[in-house]
């Protein structure tokens, strides 16, 4: 498998550097609640795309990478995203024959646990969360996949990325 | 077919694995403190991200400032330099105040004083975990910022530093829920500790009993860190208490206060280094 020649890993790592931005853009307050999980979508994407090439490693850097970024605890993103992306890799094959909205639908459902996940990890760790607004950036998350969707298949096919 | 199924289980192996480590790294990095050389090499690792995330931001400021009226900025120039001729006033009157001090600690056989050194840290617009308190400021250990580094602004006290990278670092501010800070009431002396509600804007004061609040606390008390803990410098203001009501039902009366500080408006923030001046 690794003599196999790889293309276009610049465009993946620029998506990713592009998605933490997205995560990290300042917001008004009313909207924080409201964000949706950029880098976990386009991770979802590129393991769907690309799954003998980005699959749990990549998952796991990129999370340690957001947890980095903004000052969650260690590993808190890490673990998750391993876990999606190790689920969409495998599930690659029955994912990719649904339509876009379907995918949204499983997206909708993949953020909602992660959210919730989240949740349970930082109360065990004793931060109290108060809110319980962990269904919203799932449903922007939802509402934003088709077009990131789009997007990412358009530059993967212009780029050729393999 | 068999290489794919082969393929899947070492990912199977592989994702356990990854687990496994992350729950040990969440576990080492909320109970170490090893882990905070590694964050300060992460942090100085994802600072361009940040620093890109900013630049719109400051692109914006720059743009309003130079488009600012002649007439705006007269005006501005008329308050600064009036604002500027009171505060030289009343550095007449801290001078005056300061040697009186010094002959009194003399007098007194206490000879070491701390003094404090500052630099101005800027805010970048970046948002942080959510629910939680805290900003990233462009000054890191490359300034000589280090690790619980108190950090006020002119009105109070801010927060104090818990992560650094090379050329940043996070604060976090008096606010957060897992921020505690001993304070002291300027009217009567009485100790207490100011915790952080997570809420903008509110803090609320520990330890005070329902008895105690009667002769040591009212609303609108100035409080000022009291220098227990060692960490922040003594006499800087903190707060006005707004909120005191004694709770029967508990042993400690409830009592919050309003921080000094604009927490959330601030674009500038103060870096506080001790520094210790001896006389003899």
């Amino acid at each position: 498998m690794g003599l196999k020649q790889h293309k276009g890993g610049w465009i993946i790592t620029c998506s990713f550097i592009f998605g933490f931005m997205l995560a990290i853009m300042p917001l008004p307050v009313w909207a924080h609640a409201w964000r949706p999980d950029w880098v976990m979508m386009i991770l979802i994407y590129w393991c769907l795309a690309l799954p003998e090439r980005i699959g749990v490693s990549t998952g796991w850097i990129i999370g340690i990478v957001h947890d980095v970024l903004i000052d969650a605890l260690l590993g808190q993103h890490a673990i998750i995203f391993c876990v999606i992306a190790y689920v969409s890799v495998k599930l690659h094959r029955q994912v990719r024959l649904f339509s876009v909205w379907q995918q949204a639908v499983a997206v909708f459902g993949v953020v909602t646990l992660s959210q919730l996940l989240w949740m349970w990890i930082r109360s065990i760790f004793g931060h109290p969360q108060i809110f319980g607004f962990f269904i919203f950036p799932a449903f922007t998350s939802m509402l934003l996949w088709p077009w990131l969707f789009i997007i990412l298949r358009d530059l993967r096919r212009s780029f050729h990325v393999s | 077919m068999n290489s794919s199924i082969l393929e899947g289980r070492t990912q199977t192996v592989r994702v356990i694995i990854f687990v496994l480590v992350s729950i040990m790294l969440m576990i080492a990095d909320d109970r170490l403190k090893y882990l905070k050389i590694v964050r300060t090499h992460l942090l100085t690792l994802v600072y361009p991200i940040q620093y890109v995330v900013n630049l719109p931001m400051e692109w914006g400021q720059w743009v309003s400032k130079s488009a600012q009226q002649r007439l705006h900025l007269l005006e501005d120039y008329e308050e600064l330099r009036q604002e500027n001729l009171y505060l030289q006033v009343t550095l007449q009157k801290f001078e005056d105040l300061k040697s009186e001090n010094d002959r009194l600690r003399r007098l007194l056989g206490t000879s070491v004083k701390m003094g404090e050194r500052v630099k101005i840290a800027e805010i970048l617009a970046v948002d942080l975990e959510p629910a939680k308190h805290k900003i990233l400021i462009n000054k890191g250990k490359h300034d000589g910022v280090f690790i619980q580094q108190p950090v006020i602004d002119a009105n109070g006290i801010m927060g104090q530093v818990i992560q650094v990278g090379l050329f940043s670092s996070i604060v976090m501010l008096i606010t957060d829920p897992e921020h505690e800070l001993p304070v002291q009431v300027v009217r009567t002396g009485l100790r207490t500790v100011a915790k952080g509600m997570g809420m903008v804007n509110r803090l609320s004061l520990l330890y005070l009993s329902n008895t105690g609040v009667n002769t040591g606390i009212k609303i609108g008390d100035l409080i000022v860190s009291s220098g227990d803990g060692q960490k922040f410098p003594k006499g800087y203001p903190v707060g006005t208490i707004i909120e005191v009501t004694p709770d029967i039902g508990q042993p400690y009366a409830q009592v919050h206060a309003l921080p000094r500080a604009a927490l959330e408006r601030n674009r500038e923030v103060l870096l506080l280094w001790k520094q210790r001046i001896t006389k003899n």
